[in-house]
């Protein structure tokens, strides 16, 4: 794993206080790992935060997976 | 009571009546406060009175720009926001059927618009102190209804379905978002009544006086307060008892 994809994981398992081997790239934040639509939000906020970027709103829809946050801050780094 | 010792507040409205009055209460609690109005001079006056832990940020909240940048301020004064006191509020009176669309949109935009604006801010520093405290002040009249302030009222009364609604979002984050709807507060805005008006309303105030900034001050320190913080989506009255809802 890059070390993208380790500080995000090591945020969503802070976060939502899921174990770590369910955080794979593949899970929904929503419907695997329980977060609720305000939880996604939080996210985001923290992903801006640890990763110095900024989220746009309509971007941050797009960001329904581990995967697809770890794409998406990869490349906006 | 109430301690807010080393809170931050915003008080917007500051150089009004009931808005100095809710900034000294706060202070008087401890907290260090910002206080917003239009018009800076009174401002300065207040914050000269209050002396330390009193900053003054002024914004006009008719302009969107000057509404996003006040909490900046705020937060850059202060540190942090954890208590936001959207008190600012303008009347544009006149009966329904002279009212233009400018006197509506004004204040809508300052009353219930600019509320919006402001508690959006404010959210992401409350998300993450996961504490936080909003206190709208609405009215009696966005609950009863006024002859001559169909505008007003309908601002003050989508202040308190704003309110419940965020209420409900934030409420697992430790942030509370209530109203406090004064009824008739003896305050330059009221001044303008003449005395028919004014003897009319007292009779129709069980208390048989007008309030005070003070009266209305108190619901706001108690909704700030850490005591509060099983109360949200309220509304508290606070008007002698001339409307028991």
């Amino acid at each position: 794993m890059s070390d993208i994809a380790d500080r995000v994981k090591k945020i969503v398992v802070e976060h939502l206080g899921v174990e770590e081997d369910k955080v794979v790239e593949a899970a929904s934040f929503i419907d695997d790992l329980g977060a609720d639509s305000l939880d996604t939000v939080e996210l985001v906020m923290a992903f801006e935060e640890e990763f110095g970027i900024e989220i746009p709103d309509d971007a941050a829809e797009t960001i329904q997976t581990v995967g697809d946050a770890v794409s998406f801050i990869k490349g906006a780094v | 009571m109430f301690d807010l010792t080393g809170k931050n507040a915003l008080v917007t409205g500051a150089s009004g009546g009931i808005g100095g009055a809710i900034a000294e209460a706060l202070h008087a609690a401890g907290a260090n406060v910002a206080l917003s109005g239009t018009r800076e001079a009174p401002l300065r006056e207040l914050a000269d009175k209050l002396g330390e832990r009193a900053f003054v940020v002024p914004a006009n909240l008719s302009d969107p720009e000057a509404a996003a940048q006040l909490p900046k301020d705020a937060a850059e004064a202060m540190g942090s926001v954890d208590v936001l006191v959207n008190n600012a509020g303008i009347t544009r009176d006149n009966l329904f059927m002279r009212m233009s669309d400018e006197e509506w949109a004004q204040v809508l935009e300052v009353n219930l618009t600019s509320v919006f604006r402001l508690s959006r801010a404010v959210l992401r520093g409350m998300m993450k102190a996961r504490w936080g405290r909003i206190v709208n002040i609405t009215s009696v009249v966005g609950t009863t209804g006024n002859p001559g302030q169909g505008n007003y009222a309908a601002a003050k009364a989508g202040l308190v379905g704003m309110s419940k609604s965020l209420a409900y979002e934030v409420a697992s984050r430790g942030i509370t978002v209530n109203c406090v709807a004064p009824g008739f507060i003896a305050t330059a805005m009221t001044d303008k009544l003449n005395d028919e008006q004014k003897g009319k309303i007292l009779t129709q105030i069980p208390a048989g006086q007008m309030g005070s900034p003070e009266d209305i001050a108190a619901a706001v320190l108690y909704l700030s307060s850490a005591e509060a913080g099983y109360v949200t989506g309220a509304t508290l009255h606070v008007n002698g008892g001339m409307a028991m809802v």
